[in-house]
């Protein structure tokens, strides 16, 4: 069996997607200068109540409002807890991360097994049909040209607007803002809820679009990938894409390969994506200069405003 | 004619301490206004809440004739106050321009900015170029951002708090002219130094902070530096004294170093050359990050270098690690207090224990001995006056002046050959600077070899022999101390970074 290249590329955009909406919110709030591990349990947070909502209401959509809603709430306990509380981010995160999954598990009981109202394709049939550029133009639904659209925002956010300089500068050095007066602690309490209703509405695809049905632990190490993603993309944008299509595409293949009988084996090609990470951190710190450049430089440090 | 500003009976408290007392002065406009006062006297808590960081518990504060209560900064600048930090406001791996619009309430778009930040730089003569990234300049020409980052929002009040303790001497000549030349067009300026001359030559009136309170007033061109000096400290001091005596024998040799830096913003290090005679202090003077840190780092064995670059009573120590060297005789108090000299949430002891081990026996066979360094701790604090209560006390707890103090004392005492020290008396007192500025002349007379690298140029005369200048990372020949003038040693240290191309070619010419 041949591996078809169109039906790949479909199939790599909607894998992508949910590791795509998640990295592209926990870069902005890296940018900010915070550190944020708990991405995995704002994900399958999102995951659940982006399914119960969508399952009791009938509409997807509601269901992605839902999810992002329950990313953002989550992470509002992160944004207190090292924000106000200043305790410490690499910890807080990772216990997010567990609380996160162990919630979701309970919230989700009772709907193990059940369909979700389905997520229509935004264009009609006439254009998808067009040979090879129609279904990879146009044959995806609205979250994944929103999640696209918001890379291009927060690329034009951070690179050209003064809201996006003042997020840059409180990352790079929080004292400097607060002595320029900017609000450090609302800042990135803003980027932090930013952050989690972006993994949440990642988490929201999966169980609502991908899978779609909810299973207990059904993000399985997506918010991780998120995480390394943003590293693999130095914090930036664009490259937050192009990653995520990459990491995308490995799951999209790996599928494939099987289906195709060829053997290799399904462990080697999960841990590819964390493989590349490692393997693109080290080309990158390779050169001190630069990787330390683009590296937000108050990034995990608390921020207690002094006099 | 009616002031500028008027603060009347302002008081800020903290806990534990109270940082300004019912203060009380006037700015008129166009006044260049200097604020006096030791470290810890009140001066940066009264400047926050003039601009409007910090809240003051009570008193007024009355700006153009109307009461003036800012309550960010935002407000303050709106109002026509701008200040110039000494450190932390400027961000590193932004371009100047992008530092310049983040100070500003409504800067306009990128390119106008620009051409505007060319503009004010040149009609002020401080050069800058807005597209470069502010970790890339140096010390002077980063306070040219944060000076034209203030003039751009065409100020009544500019705020300088401590502006040249990072400028090369003819760089402050600039920033001077730059500063009279903005008083005549008006502008008040609030001057925050302890540099008395530099007062003397620039200010029309000044206010003395001591312990948070206004102890004086005084016009600095009719009263002498001493006499502020006694204002400011509340007491006379002693000047540091050495009996004079020839130096010994070749201790430590530096020959051909060079460095890469460790860090993005670091400076390289580039065919250091020196050699420090026992009994001989060895003053490097420069502005900071021209390679102090990673000079330091060299001699300490924290960064290794070539194995014949370094010598140790001839022998090449290039590539042998800091313990090693500890061992030898070569010891350092690096600059950083907190986070490099003493680890901050150890206590006295433990600290005592992390350079002191080896050269004073306090372990056996890898167990410590408590009680041992306990009272070697003890000893420490005894012998170099340091205020706390006790050793198992936090070096986090104690004031810059007294840990300096204690980390200096505590490599002193340790008998060292050689001893590398990094600016030993920043942010300390007058009186426990002079006592840290004995206690190096005292090592030095017993025999043993200093290396002492400073920003403090008065400091550098006081106690050097010889006094050499690291500039970019590459090190003057050295020259005796004694009858070295200022203007001579602001050409060592490169003259104004960036202007007057042709005074400094002999400066750069490596020796």
């Amino acid at each position: 069996m041949v591996i078809d290249p169109v039906t790949l590329i479909v199939a790599l955009i909607g894998a992508s997607t949910p590791i795509l909406l998640a990295a592209i919110g926990e870069l902005v709030v890296e940018r900010s200068g915070v550190l944020n591990l708990g991405v995995e349990g704002m994900m399958i947070i999102g995951a659940v109540s982006g399914f119960i909502i969508a399952v009791n209401s009938g509409s997807p959509w509601l269901g992605f409002v839902g999810g992002a809603f329950g990313g953002a709430v989550l992470s509002l306990i992160f944004a207190i807890l090292t924000q106000y509380l200043l305790s410490n981010q690499v910890a807080t995160g990772l216990a997010l991360t567990l609380f996160g999954l162990g919630l979701a598990a309970l919230m989700g009981e009772a709907y193990a097994g059940i369909s979700p109202p389905m997520t229509p394709d935004l264009f009609p049939e006439a254009m998808r049909d067009i040979p090879a550029l129609g279904p990879i133009l146009f044959g995806h639904d609205l979250i994944v040209y929103v999640s696209l659209a918001l890379v291009a925002a927060v690329w034009f956010m951070l690179a050209h607007t003064r809201a996006g300089l003042i997020l840059r500068a409180v990352g790079e050095s929080h004292e400097a803002a607060h002595a320029l007066g900017y609000k450090v602690v609302r800042i990135r309490v803003l980027a932090i809820l930013f952050g989690g209703a972006c993994a949440g509405l990642g988490g929201a695809y999966l169980s609502l679009v991908r899978v779609p049905s909810w299973t207990e632990g059904m993000t399985a190490g997506a918010g991780w990938i998120a995480l390394a993603l943003v590293v693999f993309a130095s914090w930036k944008p664009w490259r937050a894409l192009l990653g995520a299509y990459l990491f995308g595409g490995i799951a999209a293949l790996q599928l494939r390969l099987q289906a195709a009988d060829i053997n290799i084996p399904v462990v080697l090609l999960d841990m590819s994506p964390y493989l590349v990470t490692i393997i693109v951190l080290v080309l990158i710190s390779s050169d001190k200069t630069r990787a330390a450049l683009n590296a937000p430089a108050a990034l995990g440090k608390v921020f207690h405003a002094s006099g | 004619m009616t002031a500028l500003l008027t603060i009347d009976g302002l008081t800020k408290a903290y806990p534990g301490v109270v940082a300004n007392d019912d203060v009380s002065f006037e700015i008129q406009p166009g006044e260049v206004h200097a604020l006096l006062g030791e470290n810890g006297a009140g001066k940066s808590t009264l400047v926050k809440m003039i601009y409007g960081l910090v809240k003051p518990d009570s008193g007024r504060m009355t700006f153009k004739g109307a009461a003036y209560t800012p309550p960010e900064p935002r407000a303050a600048r709106a109002a026509g106050v701008a200040m110039v930090f000494q450190h932390f406001s400027l961000f590193e791996a932004l371009s100047v321009a992008e530092n310049v619009a983040l100070g500003m309430e409504d800067p306009p778009k990128p390119r106008d900015l620009a051409a505007r930040i060319r503009e004010v730089s040149e009609t002020y003569g401080l050069p800058l170029d807005p597209d470069r990234l502010v970790g890339d300049l140096s010390a002077g020409e980063r306070q040219r951002v944060e000076i034209i980052r203030c003039l751009l929002q065409d100020p009544k009040l500019l705020i300088m708090d401590e502006p040249t303790s990072v400028l090369t001497p003819q760089e402050v000549e600039i920033l001077f002219h730059t500063l009279r030349k903005l008083s005549e067009e008006g502008t008040a300026i609030l001057y925050i130094s302890h540099k008395l001359e530099e007062i003397r030559a620039l200010c029309d009136e000044a206010t003395i902070l001591r312990l948070g309170k206004v102890v004086a007033t005084c016009t600095p061109r009719e009263v002498t530096a001493a006499h502020m000096a006694e204002l400011m400290v509340g007491k006379s001091l002693a000047a540091p004294a050495r009996d004079e005596a020839e130096p010994g024998e070749i201790l430590l040799k530096v020959a051909g170093l060079s460095l890469e830096p460790a860090t993005p913003f670091g400076t390289p290090l580039r065919h250091i050359g020196f050699e420090v005679r026992a009994g001989e202090v060895l003053g490097i003077g420069g502005v900071a990050g021209n390679g102090q840190d990673e000079l330091l780092a060299a001699l300490s064995g924290e960064a290794l270098t070539a194995h014949g670059a370094i010598q140790f009573k001839g022998e090449p120590i290039g590539d042998v690690p800091p313990n090693a060297r500890r061992v030898l005789g070569i010891l350092c108090a690096p600059e950083e207090r907190l986070g490099h000299a003493a680890a901050p949430d150890m206590s006295l002891t433990e600290n005592a224990v992390l350079t002191a081990r080896l050269r004073r026996g306090l372990d056996r066979s890898g167990f410590l001995d408590w009680s041992g360094a306990k009272s070697y701790a003890e000893t420490v604090i005894e012998r170099f006056d340091v205020r706390t209560p006790g050793p198992d006390v936090a070096a986090r707890a104690l004031s810059g002046g007294n840990l300096q103090k204690y980390v200096i004392g505590r490599e002193i005492l340790q008998d060292p050959d050689v001893l590398v020290v990094n600016q030993p008396t920043w942010g300390v007192d007058a009186s426990a600077a002079a006592a840290i500025r004995q206690a190096i002349l005292d090592l030095a007379q017993g025999g043993a070899a200093v290396v002492c690298i400073s920003q403090d140029l008065d400091e550098l005369l006081e106690v050097s022999d010889r006094f050499c200048a690291l500039n970019e990372g590459r090190l003057s020949a050295p020259r005796p101390a004694r009858g070295l003038s200022m203007e001579e040693i602001g050409l060592m240290l490169g003259g104004a970074h960036d202007m007057h191309e042709a005074d400094m070619e002999a400066a750069h010419d490596p020796a």
